[in-house]
């Protein structure tokens, strides 16, 4: 598999996550200034320096585990708090959205694309801050730099990769369904129509070479497909209404003691703010009433949760205190699930350092 | 005329790689037997006519201890003179077992040592021609394996070099007929063939040039090279010459499995918008070019295919994978 595919996996779902809190930042009439706090704050953190360099070193994916993780640590790197039933809300939109994304990407390296028009959408959000526009188009410049060099068999297999993260995903999206783009099965809708990607031709013809030139004879495809026309790549936001989840395989995926090392790197990394001062904290819900989040959260399967991992930063002193005290201040209504499978005595181990 | 006939389902979905599906089909015990790469595991059935399954197996790579499990890339069958060997390629390593997937036989690793940082190491792409078993890898360069007629003394015997970038497919020559040069051809991730032939030495017969479009998937018959693109498009070479001879828009999205019926030159092309096709293959006797004619098309509504493969030697049905479908589709004709 490619190892080159983190960055693009998590800058897109980073994206998306913004786009979705944005929408109910809104929906939730949030004043405008602690809004835009919340935005600035995370994407500050997602773009932090140093956590963007380990990002594009090449490596292997994240398990899913690991990948939620970092997301739920970023939703939370400013005032707001999300319950649990709401950031499993917000997660299975994000990923769903991508995975749609991806599976529809015309040639494997419209991902790239996809992923500047998501860079794009995090510009708006942040106009007035020049600092962090500065780390977003450093960013910019890195991928440009490192996939704009890349083969057409390189993004293939990034594709792969990428689609292999996405295996068995299925979760029904309210407006997926409605638009007709995703069936009641959770499946996405694979258009057999509309342009076809550029570098490929309208199937239908067959080419037969002769002296002098091609002798070209038609076969018939029952399609409709048209030559190229611009494609558009940015997706609708939110869902309104709860979904059901159908069953996610639930492959054993014991996290390797590498990885968790490098999560807790991350996590070391990532400079979260304190709240300054006594601006207080404010609450989103991924649903239109208490009662739905309430209901979600408890029909949502045992075997269905996202297992959170609990991890302390092992860099050095100060990070640890900082991050130890965010932990307290942390809202959090539900425990959050240990892993209970191979990764337990390696937590142990860094709970005690 | 085809028809869709059944499904048999899998324990897993199928996985997002190309050439994903093998068949095995034993006209002794009426039997066939199906290969379908999940991810981690590969997991192999068995199917009588009906298509009622008879017997599943999941295998997964087998690691030291304390690795991360290592993804699986392909899993195919090897039917040797005097034997059929499981071939499955992954990440670390490439690993035969007995054809029933019961007892590995042979475990080689590979050697990531060339790999920069920036590329993972892994084997992709299987062959088998005599008494040899052809593996491709990450670096380009084809491992050539020595099979004995029993047990497990099999011997790397040297390194095919041709290819630059990863390698995706590899097949071999069904043909008998001592008129015919060509007898491997290997495809790569930048659109680059290899036909080989395979005599006392192994030496490259020619190179057809792919312009930077991946070859996800190639095919070998009667001196005929057909070649699937990530743009759609099969085309039909001379194998002896390299000559492009037909060049056929098939498909909107990348093909990611060719498979020949080599009894009566069928060929079958699957991709990821969602089509399958069949083709006939044939030559012209008085001027011996190529000539191609369209069979057959089927559409897999909503399935981005990885796998398709004829289940018996005349191609009188055909099996299909796709991503995150968990099942395989069988048609017949009718």
């Amino acid at each position: 598999m490619s190892v080159r595919t983190l960055p693009l996996l998590f800058l897109n779902l980073g994206g998306e996550m913004l786009y979705v809190l944005d929408q109910r930042l809104r929906a939730q009439n949030i004043p405008g200034d602690k809004a835009r706090k919340v935005l600035n704050d995370i994407i500050s953190t997602m773009f932090n320096k140093k956590f963007i360099e380990e990002l594009f070193k090449p490596q292997d994916l994240f398990s899913k585990k690991a990948l939620r993780t970092v997301y739920d640590r970023l939703a939370h790197a400013s005032i707001m708090r999300l319950n649990q039933a709401s950031m499993d809300k917000l997660y299975d939109l994000m990923t769903m959205a991508f995975k749609y994304q991806v599976l529809l990407c015309p040639r494997p390296k419209d991902v790239l694309l996809v992923t500047f028009n998501h860079l794009d959408t995090i510009r708006e959000f942040i106009q007035d801050s020049p600092t962090i526009l500065n780390q977003v188009d450093e960013t910019f410049r890195q991928l440009s730099e490192i996939y704009g060099s890349l083969s057409a068999g390189e993004f293939q297999l990034i594709r792969q990769t990428l689609l292999m993260f996405f295996q068995d995903l299925h979760i029904r999206v309210s407006t997926f369904l409605k638009d007709k783009v995703q069936n009641s099965n959770g499946r996405f809708v694979l258009p057999v129509s509309g342009p076809v990607p550029w570098g490929t031709e309208v199937p239908g013809l067959i080419r037969k070479s002769v002296k002098g030139g091609w002798i070209i004879s038609p076969f018939s495809v029952d399609t409709r497909y048209s030559v190229n026309r611009p494609v558009e790549t940015r997706m609708a936001g939110t869902s309104k209404d709860l979904t059901s989840r159908t069953q996610e395989s639930i492959a054993p995926n014991p996290l390797a003691k590498e990885e968790l090392n490098f999560l807790a790197r991350l996590m070391g990394g990532m400079e979260i703010k304190k709240p300054s001062g006594p601006e207080p904290g404010f609450r989103l819900s991924l649903f239109t009433t208490d009662e739905e989040e309430e209901h979600a959260a408890l029909s949502r399967p045992e075997e269905l949760s996202y297992e959170i991992i609990s991890i302390q930063a092992t860099q050095d002193q100060q990070r640890n205190e900082e991050l130890a005290r965010i932990m307290g201040e942390l809202e959090i209504t539900e425990k959050p699930q240990q892993s209970t499978n191979k990764g337990d005595d390696l937590l142990a181990m860094m709970d005690e350092l | 005329m085809f028809r869709r006939q059944r499904s048999i389902p899998l324990r897993g979905s199928a996985a997002a790689l190309c050439n994903n599906l093998s068949v095995l089909h034993l006209p002794a015990s009426n039997l066939t037997h199906f290969g379908v790469v999940h991810g981690p595991s590969a997991q192999l059935l068995s199917a009588a006519p009906e298509g009622v399954p008879l017997a599943q197996r999941q295998l997964h790579v087998k690691e030291g201890a304390g690795m991360s499990p290592s993804l699986i890339t392909q899993v195919d069958w090897c039917v040797l003179p005097f034997r059929v060997l499981l071939v499955l390629t992954s990440h670390r390593s490439i690993q035969m077992y007995e054809s029933d997937g019961s007892i590995m036989v042979y475990w080689h690793a590979l050697d990531s040592g060339d790999a920069s940082s920036v590329q993972a190491a892994f084997a992709q792409g299987i062959a088998a021609y005599d008494h040899f078993i052809f593996v491709g890898t990450w670096s380009g360069r084809v491992l050539v394996f020595d099979i004995p007629t029993k047990g497990p003394n099999i011997v790397l015997r040297e390194e095919l070099v041709g290819h630059q970038t990863p390698v995706t497919s590899i097949s071999t020559e069904p043909s008998k007929r001592q008129d015919i040069v060509a007898d491997l051809v290997t495809a790569d991730d930048s659109g680059l063939l290899c036909v080989w032939q395979l005599g006392s030495e192994f030496t490259l017969l020619t190179c057809i040039p792919g312009f930077g479009v991946p070859c996800l998937s190639v095919q070998l018959w009667e001196g005929i090279v057909a070649a699937g693109y990530g743009n759609g498009q099969v085309r039909l070479y001379d194998a002896t010459t390299g000559a492009l001879h037909i060049q056929i828009n098939a498909h909107a999205r990348a093909v990611c499995a060719l498979d020949l019926a080599p009894e009566v030159g069928k060929l079958l092309s699957a991709a990821e918008d969602t089509f399958v096709h069949i083709w006939k293959l044939s030559r012209s006797p008085e001027s011996g070019s190529i000539e191609v004619e369209h069979c057959h098309g089927e559409c897999i509504p909503d399935t981005q295919v990885c796998g398709a493969r004829f289940c018996d030697v005349s191609g009188s049905s055909f099996a299909v994978t796709g991503y995150d479908l968990a099942e395989i589709q069988i048609f017949s004709s009718v």
